[in-house]
């Protein structure tokens, strides 16, 4: 019965740990995409340090597109000052977009960047963004968001357009700033 | 050693009485450690599961009966195809391998009973309340689950009725079952092999049960992890499929699939341990190739952990992991191969006979078959994305799950009801069974492979109309079906009541194995001292 006994521990401790590699496949995924660039993701904080030490590559333009969602059942508006930017990459952008709640109660919206092509990913950079932070906005409000980036000078010779979007989400409840 | 917990009169309070069935219907049925009470519980569960789940099968063909609304709520339609995709998974056919490998994987291998009698016990009886917990929301207000039996993120998270989190623990119940049964199960076959019972000489329904044992150990957790997350995505404010929280939902299908394309496997290897037991007791002959069957079992199981993202072709993956899927996927194609030709040189030359369990073992290696060569098509990236969430995806799993996996259990219900009954089934009746649902399998599911292809959608209460016609046939088709297996269960209850032949201990000519050597029906206890093995 102890070879038995040992074997059921054994097997016990099989099923706990993968009940946990379960939840390890999170950061492990996010690891993934982030090594990766695969889903568009470009969550990280750039410094603008990195953009001083690259040069600009004035030979090269390339067009930066802007696009905003506003995820379903909020009443929010979200609009870029210009639809497209032509750039050099290397050289430092700044943007502005207009955010208006046109709900009757004051709400945090939370926006989620996403660029397409997803090889392009890792190449735009922003070193400050309204998609860092949480945005409140009172009723009827509306706030100037700022964007500041640049595409890296190693971008893919093969990507001319980089379409950056923006999802706008409601955070459940409204929240202090911290 | 080899007498197990269950002989040990501290383990179980009936085996004072040694030989004799506990006294009343509760302290029997409730309280029983014997694997062949537990075995038998298991197999009727999953016999009312299986009719349930199919009552809700023949609501889905009405109202895809003709085009239009007519019959259900399409939000109704989402809870049946959701509810029936679930029911036939974890209630049907899971719970019948587990109540096949209850009642002879102690009887094959030479053991008094199962090495953890009383966890068999509570494995079992977790079940039916379990199913209670989800049949139960379909009466709730908002419904039952809706989402589809893959209960995708946001649909389960975002959009899913106020009833989720008894879905999420019903599928937790359902989770912890198969594992106790698997722990079980792996613990028998190790520990509790009659003396001289060598790992190669186990039958192959031992060998592929004990793979799936393993299989279901490492992937039942993830589903209870998958089901955890989309609780507290759901209830308490975390976002790990929620975009806006920094999660996302592509990757709950990469944990879903993690788990779902084992599970897979978890329904068809105990098959082919059936099959494996039925082609050479027909044919008789020794099976051809028993270690490459061992040998092809265990890549196949291997193999299914590194082929879950073939359900995701069109999720925008990179180029270069879509290849990997897809060789990967094709590579499963060669043990499964080596499978099905093994069962086919067994026949060869064979002096064949065509008793019922035969003719659902020949019809299962067809009929799987095709269901394996559509999988090879879906397999195929570039085509994928145009059969990617059509009827050709639900042709597809229902040849290998209904045709494959379903016949499977019949074959084994056949062959094993007179040991378990001690009276040979109606033959007369089993063979109508049989060349009804043959055929009727066919007409349900053969066309739906042109449905697919000619782009109608799958989990839809409506279609576009010039899929009318051929929706129709599949829905008469589908009546058909259900109704053979009315027939199925009129043949089971007669056994079960003794109107029939008396069965010998070996009814059939060619079969070996230890089940054989004794009376039929089974003694309550058998093994009770290990048998010699030759």
């Amino acid at each position: 019965m102890a070879s038995s006994r040992r074997l059921v521990g054994g097997l016990c401790l099989v099923v706990v740990g993968m009940f946990g590699f379960g939840f390890a496949l999170v950061p492990l995924y996010q690891v993934f995409c982030d090594l990766t660039g695969l889903n568009g993701k470009t969550s990280n904080i750039v410094n603008a340090q990195a953009q001083s030490s690259q040069g600009v590559d004035l030979e090269r333009i390339v067009t930066v597109e802007f696009v905003t969602y506003i995820s379903k059942g909020m009443q929010w508006q979200l609009t870029p000052k210009v639809e497209q930017l032509k750039v050099h990459p290397g050289q430092m952008y700044e943007m502005e977009f207009i955010a208006t709640n046109l709900s009757a109660k004051d709400q945090v919206g939370q926006a989620v960047p996403s660029v397409s092509p997803g090889q392009g990913a890792n190449y735009l950079n922003k070193t400050e963004c309204f998609c860092f932070n949480q945005q409140p906005l009172a009723a009827g409000e509306t706030a100037t968001l700022p964007l500041r980036f640049f595409v890296d000078t190693e971008l893919p010779k093969n990507i001319s357009t980089l379409t950056l979007s923006y999802t706008l989400y409601e955070l459940p409840q409204p929240q202090q700033k911290g | 050693m080899s007498t197990g917990s269950a002989s040990n009169p501290l383990a179980s309070g009936v085996d004072d009485h040694h030989n004799h069935k506990p006294n009343g219907f509760f302290a029997r049925w409730v309280f029983t450690t014997n694997h062949k009470d537990i075995g038998s519980l298991y197999l009727l569960f999953s016999f009312a599961m299986f009719l349930t789940g199919g009552a809700m099968a023949m609501v889905i063909r009405a109202e895809l009966f003709q085009p239009g609304l007519q019959l259900v709520e399409p939000n109704f339609f989402n809870q049946m195809t959701t509810v029936h995709g679930l029911i036939m998974v974890f209630g049907a056919v899971m719970p019948a391998f587990v109540g096949l490998a209850n009642w002879m994987i102690p009887v094959m291998i030479g053991a008094p009973d199962m090495a953890l009698p009383r966890m068999n016990n509570w494995s079992f009886w977790i079940l039916p309340f379990a199913f209670s917990l989800m049949l139960m929301t379909l009466f709730m207000e908002g419904g039952g689950p809706n989402f589809g039996w893959t209960f995708y993120a946001p649909l389960s998270t975002k959009y899913s009725p106020d009833s989720t989190a008894l879905f999420v623990f019903a599928v937790h119940l359902m989770g912890i079952s198969s594992i106790m049964g698997a722990i079980n199960v792996i613990v028998t076959i190790v520990n509790l092999r009659a003396p001289g019972m060598t790992m190669m000489k186990l039958p192959l329904f031992v060998w592929t049960w004990l793979i799936t044992a393993f299989l279901l150990i490492a992937v039942m957790p993830v589903l209870a992890g998958a089901v955890t997350m989309v609780l507290t995505d759901k209830y308490f404010g975390t976002s790990f499929f929620d975009a806006a929280g920094g999660g996302d939902p592509v990757m709950f299908q990469h944990i879903f699939w993690f788990f779902g394309h084992p599970e897979v496997y978890i329904m068809i290897l105990p098959s082919f341990g059936i099959i494996s037991a039925i082609v050479p007791t027909f044919s008789r002959k020794p099976l051809f190739g028993y270690a490459s069957m061992v040998y092809a079992t265990a890549s196949i199981a291997g193999l299914s952990f590194l082929v879950w993202a073939h359900h995701m072709f069109t999720t925008g993956m990179p180029v270069a992991a879509e290849l990997f899927f897809m060789y990967c996927t094709m590579l499963i194609s060669i043990p499964t191969g080596v499978k099905v030709f093994n069962w086919v040189a067994t026949m060869w030359r064979g002096s064949l006979t065509f008793e019922v369990p035969m003719l659902f073992a020949i019809a299962f290696i067809v009929l799987f078959t095709i269901g394996g060569f559509s999988g090879l098509m879906l397999a195929i990236t570039p085509v994928d994305f145009q059969y990617h969430d059509t009827y050709f995806v639900v042709a597809h799993f229902h040849y290998v799950l209904v045709s494959g996996a379903i016949f499977s259990i019949m074959a084994a219900s056949y062959y094993w009801l007179p040991k378990w009954t001690g009276y040979m089934y109606d033959d007369y009746l089993a063979k109508w069974h049989f060349w009804c649902s043959l055929i009727s399998v066919n007409v349900l599911f053969f066309p739906m492979h042109f449905l697919g292809l000619a782009g109608m959608p799958r989990r839809i209460p409506d279609y576009a109309l010039q899929f009318a016609n051929v929706n129709a046939v599949v829905s008469l088709g589908g009546f058909a079906f259900g109704l053979s297996q009315l027939i199925f269960l009129v043949v089971v209850i007669k056994c079960m009541r003794g109107k029939g032949e008396r069965a010998a201990a070996k009814p059939w000519e060619g079969a070996e194995g230890l089940e054989w050597e004794m009376p039929s029906p089974a003694p309550y206890h058998t093994h009770t001292t290990p048998p010699e093995i030759k």
